[in-house]
């Protein structure tokens, strides 16, 4: 029941919070803040006693499950579960959702009550993504996230937001699409567990699927989770939805939206088309590479800062795609490492961007330049943030990184060497960033309010997280090693049969 | 006593949080004290834990302290833990020490700049970040400190950010410094995998049992390493940083573009020397890189103007002589004199800039002349310096700890006549730009004049690092001077395996006149300068107008034509194609489809007329073509 509480906290909230708002607006906010705050104190109190040591998740794949009938004619049901990965993932989308409310406390002004309900609904379809572990709950929550999102652009976005809530909406839905495809087939072809046709993950799990059908299911949940990462080339939606949003929007849409995709690889794609995979995974790394170094080069470009934060999104993402296929313990330990501390550091940035936004009134870096001298705080704050988005050692970006990088040399020596050229990168538009907006002459002699004590307080909660992975990720580690270890297990079985075959035929 | 070690680093931290978050609101006195206080705290317990560790020294002559666990994954474990050898002491002792002289000048120094308290947190911040490069007891905390120390000499040659110049020479160093970061991080990818850990003795004991000498593997990993040393150290070829970094202000000069950060790739090698002896080709490497860098640092620094840009490329060279003394397997020639140097190139930075803040930040020698009568006491410091920089024989430290390099560059057994004849002309070379750099701005008439004299707290901390310039050489004496031996018994704990090659072909009467030619040398530069720059300043000026003089003057000016070559190759490339796909090619690609189809729409919606005749007309059209494709088949 914990679990259904879970997402239904936040559902349940939005719709006060929405009822509210034409009213009071800011009680509406304080109710978000609440219905967030509960929601994170009942994951919190998972994680004590199920990662604390005091909880015994025993022989059991799950620490938690929870299963009701929906539509038992063709085997589909609620059937929420929770293990290491989705227990990490629920405290980050918490977290963010949290900073999110906390971010958008002044900069919303119009339409409040709509806006918290849609946010809360994200969220809840986020947090529904995570622990879903029926394909077909999975896809109804997958588009649950979807049609507030596309509302929180168009209604509460910049000047661009038609096009860009057009074009977000479009490239989701069209590979969400295929994911529909791909999961209905994985339905119908899948000998399941004799009892007719099933959409459970778990059985999907024990007798994964081989074979020319798994080759092009394994392809329809690819596109659909490549394009939510986003990888190269499925990335376009990405810059204009990041630019034009609210930046509550960018912050959850860069913070935890695009880490369904990496969610969505590491649950579903690895561990039940092995095979499959194992053909793939050549071709998924040189598209991680390729995305790592061609939107790294993009951001280096951008004059408008908030879309240089969203490139490198696309940029942080290749590392995390490259990672996945590359399947070592390493590498995918590390591409959950970077999914937090990207949802961290593209979140503070982006949180950034938006407070900035609301005093110059301007993204456009041609027109800033010597900030520093007047918002110093901002300039540590943008600082901090684009070190850690560099990959500076001692912040947790570069934990991840590394891992990933190591893990990766292990099997693509070569691709990895290229891959690492992306810290070159990432160290020039981090610079050019600082340099273009803080440092260097004023362009005018405005004086502007620096960093609030709400403002510090959130960046501070950002900078603490990536202080702390970056000089002890070990607890985010552990939560995750058997969750990655059951993924992996499953994902080498091909290979192990493959070589036991090879082996007897010598 | 010893378990003190990790406090050494955590004084620097805490000034520089508090220095961060409270460096508004409290007065310049307080924060003078917080900034220099807390390195000198750090000095101090580093000289109580070097007490300790020389009278009783811990067994195996090294001190392991750790603190947690970092990462583990698998078999790999790396840990946030402190090593303290002989190696590490002496660095520590350097950085604490003369970071303390620094920090106590810069008070004065920078006493009217506005912002006193970030530029005491950034240094501070580098202290710390320095300390953990020394100490850390494996190569990925090393990297913490590695690439933090790289953070603060960004922040700090850009502190004055308001000027473009100073942004883009902050921008450039750390860029430069990254591409070689990233070659070691490629390094350390290499030595995960292939050896299972990072741990720097661990390391080296795999590295011989499982590569072995000549082993290939040992060789790419050697090299990989040295890619970041020359990053850090301004060695060939991203040795184009380092003149730029002169954009800082002086302390930041001294401090780490002299004394410590620079001479971070000396301290990796010689902390992973024994991976760099399996492999020959790489000690080669090491040697050639030091040897070539020392004789362009040294032309360069001939022509130029800015007294910094001298002390700059001179920092070049001497570290291609620590370079030179590494790749010939002279590991504590390396450190004595990395140990010298931080003393005299700490001593003639902060002198030079007594000089300019006198001068009211003037930096061009060609318009001081004549302050010998004007700065007393910075002129004699500075000529102290100048002297163990050029290596004048006897008196002073500079003189033994390059005379112990260019023999052992002769004399050990990856040693040759090349590699010490480019010391030698090296060697001259230095004494010549140097005397260039004293005579130009000490004698001759005065062109300028002085505004303010240097308090105490500036000429102190230059009649310290000035006795030790002269004193520290006496530590080590050659066999056929005297003969002590403490710096390099000491050293020895620490390379212990390696052994010192330069003294097992000493040959009696050999070294003696190595050292004369040594001396000679050093002298000769000395009346050459003299000749030049202070008799007969016409006969350089004409020397320097003919066209081939001319030429080769700009050539070594602007650093043998280095940053004009990245240019075209890389920046400008990168750039271009940056600003051609600005708008992003692929995004392109799906705008055409976007198009394609409301371009059908727009196409077919004319059809779209509400005239039932045509569509009636249409209807017939199309049943005629079906009937027809079904009659004529």
């Amino acid at each position: 029941m914990t679990l259904v509480l879970l997402v239904f906290i936040p559902l349940a909230g939005g719709l006060i919070a929405g009822w509210m708002g034409g009213k009071d607006s800011t009680a509406c906010r304080w109710i978000s803040l609440g219905a967030l705050g509960l929601d994170a104190l009942l994951a919190l109190g998972l994680a004590f006693h199920y990662l604390g040591g005091s909880g015994n998740p025993g022989d059991s794949r799950w620490f938690i499950e929870w299963s009701q009938p929906w539509i038992p004619q063709f085997g589909i049901s609620f059937h929420f579960a929770m293990d290491g990965l989705s227990l990490v993932m629920v405290l980050l989308t918490l977290f963010l959702g949290l900073i999110g409310v906390g971010a958008s406390w002044t900069e919303i002004q119009e339409r409040v009550g709509f806006f918290h309900f849609n946010f809360l609904w994200i969220l809840s379809g986020v947090l529904g993504v995570f622990l879903a572990m029926d394909l077909f709950l999975f896809f109804f929550f997958w588009e649950v996230m979807l049609v507030p999102m596309y509302l929180l652009i168009r209604i509460w976005g910049h000047e661009n937001r038609r096009y860009a809530a057009v074009k977000f909406f479009l490239f989701t839905q069209a590979s969400g699409l295929l994911m529909l495809i791909s999961i209905v087939a994985l339905a119908l072809l899948h000998p399941g567990n004799g009892q007719g046709v099933t959409f459970d993950y778990n059985v999907f799990l024990q007798n994964p699927l081989h074979g020319p059908a798994a080759k092009w299911i394994m392809l329809g949940f690819f596109v659909a989770f490549a394009t939510k990462l986003p990888a190269f080339p499925f990335h376009p939606w990405l810059a204009d939805a990041h630019t034009e949003a609210p930046t509550a929007g960018s912050i959850i849409l860069a913070g935890i939206l695009l880490k369904t995709g990496a969610y969505g690889m590491l649950r579903f794609i690895l561990p039940l088309f092995p095979t499959a995979v194992h053909e793939f995974s050549t071709t998924a790394m040189i598209l991680g590479v390729i995305g790592i170094l061609y939107a790294a080069i993009l951001a280096f470009a951008q004059d408008d800062m908030k879309r240089l934060v969203a490139y490198t999104s696309v940029s942080h993402m290749g590392f995390v795609l490259l990672g996945i296929f590359a399947g070592t313990d390493f590498a995918l330990k590390g591409v959950v490492i970077q999914m937090i501390c990207h949802g961290l550091s593209a979140g503070a940035q982006f949180m950034l961007v938006g407070a900035l936004y609301e005093r110059i009134h301007t993204r456009d870096m041609r027109k800033m330049g010597g900030l520093w001298d007047a918002i110093p705080g901002f300039g540590v704050a943008t600082m901090f943030f684009a070190m850690a988005s560099l990959g500076l050692p001692g912040l947790g970006n570069f934990v991840a990184e590394f891992m990933i990088l190591v893990g990766s040399f292990q099997v693509a020596p070569k691709l990895t060497i290229l891959a690492t050229l992306g810290l070159i990168a990432a160290t020039l538009y981090s610079l050019r960033l600082i340099r273009r907006a803080f440092h260097g002459p004023r362009q005018d002699e405005k004086a502007y309010p620096d960093l609030t004590l709400r403002e510090r307080a959130l960046n501070g909660a950002f900078a603490l997280g990536l202080i702390w992975l970056g000089v002890y990720p070990q607890p985010a580690i552990n939560a995750v090693t058997p969750t990655l270890k059951s993924i992996q297990s499953s994902a080498a079985t091909p290979m192990a049969e493959h070589n036991a075959i090879s082996g007897e035929s010598q | 006593m010893l378990n003190l070690l990790w406090t050494i680093p955590v004084f620097p931290f805490l000034g520089f949080l508090i220095l961060l978050f409270f460096g508004e609101r409290l007065p310049r006195k307080i924060l003078a004290l917080v900034g220099a206080g807390s390195v000198g705290v750090s000095a101090a317990v580093t000289s109580l834990v070097a007490y300790a560790f020389i009278t009783n020294p811990p067994e195996g002559h090294a001190f392991h302290q750790v603190l947690w666990t970092w990462i583990s994954v698998g078999d790999f474990h790396p840990q946030i833990a402190f090593y303290l050898d002989a190696l590490a002491l002496v660095m520590a002792g350097v950085v604490t020490g003369v970071g303390f002289l620094i920090h106590v000048y810069s008070i004065e120094y920078m006493g009217t700049d506005k912002d006193f308290a970030r530029f005491f947190a950034c240094m501070n911040l580098f202290v710390f970040a320095m300390l953990v490069l020394v100490l850390a007891d494996n190569l990925l905390l090393l990297y913490i400190g590695w690439e933090g120390v790289g953070l603060c000499s960004y922040l700090l040659i850009g502190f004055w950010y308001r000027e473009p110049a100073n942004c883009t020479a902050a921008q450039k160093a750390f860029i430069v410094t990254r591409v070689g970061d990233t070659v070691m991080a490629i390094g350390f990818f290499l030595l995960v995998v292939q050896l299972g850990t990072l741990d720097v003795q661990g390391l080296m004991e795999r590295a011989q049992s499982e590569w072995g000498p000549a082993s290939g593997m040992a060789t790419l990993a050697a090299l990989l390493l040295l890619g970041g040393a020359v990053g850090k150290s301004g060695q060939l070829p991203l040795q184009t940083w380092l003149p730029d970094a002169m954009a800082g202000p002086t302390p930041v000069s001294a401090l780490i573009h002299a004394a410590t950060m620079v001479t971070a790739g000396v301290y990796l090698i010689a902390r992973t020397h024994v991976l760099f002896e399996l492999s020959s080709t790489a000690m080669m490497a090491v040697a050639v890189v030091g040897c070539l860098t020392l004789l362009l640092a040294g032309f360069s620094a001939l022509v130029q103007t800015d007294i910094k840009r001298v002390l700059a490329y001179s920092t070049i060279s001497q570290i291609g002589y620590m370079f030179l003394a590494l790749g010939v397997g002279a590991w504590s020639a390396a450190m004595f004199h990395f140990m010298t140097h931080a003393f005299f190139k700490a001593l003639l930075f902060l002198a030079a800039g007594g000089v300019i803040h006198a001068l009211h930040d003037e930096q061009n020698m060609f318009k001081m002349g004549g302050l010998w009568k004007q700065l007393p006491v910075v002129f004699w410091t500075f000529l102290i310096g100048s002297a163990a920089l050029a290596g004048i024989p006897l008196i002073d430290a500079g003189f033994y700890s390059k005379d112990a390099i260019l023999w052992a560059a002769y004399s050990s057994e990856h040693g040759s006549f090349l590699l010490w004849l480019g010391a030698w002309i090296g060697a001259i070379m230095t004494s010549i730009y140097t005397f260039r750099m004293v005579f130009i701005s000490f004698f001759g008439e005065a062109k300028n004049h002085v505004h303010h004299k240097p308090g105490l707290t500036i000429l102190i901390p230059l009649i310290i690092l000035a006795a030790l310039s002269l004193v520290a050489g006496f530590i080590e004496l050659p066999h056929n001077m005297g003969h002590i031996q403490m710096f390099s018994h000491f050293m020895g704990t620490a390379f212990e395996s390696a052994g010192e090659h330069a003294q097992t072909m000493a040959e009696p009467g050999g070294e003696a006149m190595f050292q004369i030619l040594a001396g000679v040398g050093s002298l000769a530069g000395v009346l050459i300068a003299w000749w030049f720059f202070l008799k007969n300043p016409a006969s350089a000026d004409s020397l320097a107008s003919t066209p081939t003089g001319s030429r080769l003057h700009h050539f070594w000016k602007s650093g043998w034509g280095f940053d004009a070559f990245y240019d075209k190759v890389f920046v400008q490339p990168f750039r271009w194609i940056s600003e051609v796909n600005k708008a992003d090619i692929v995004d392109g690609f799906y705008s055409a489809i976007a198009g394609a189809t409301q371009l059908t729409h727009s196409v077919l919606s004319l059809t779209q007329t509400g005239r039932v005749r045509w569509y009636a007309a249409w209807v017939t059209v199309g049943s005629v073509m079906i009937l027809g494709a079904l009659l004529f088949k």
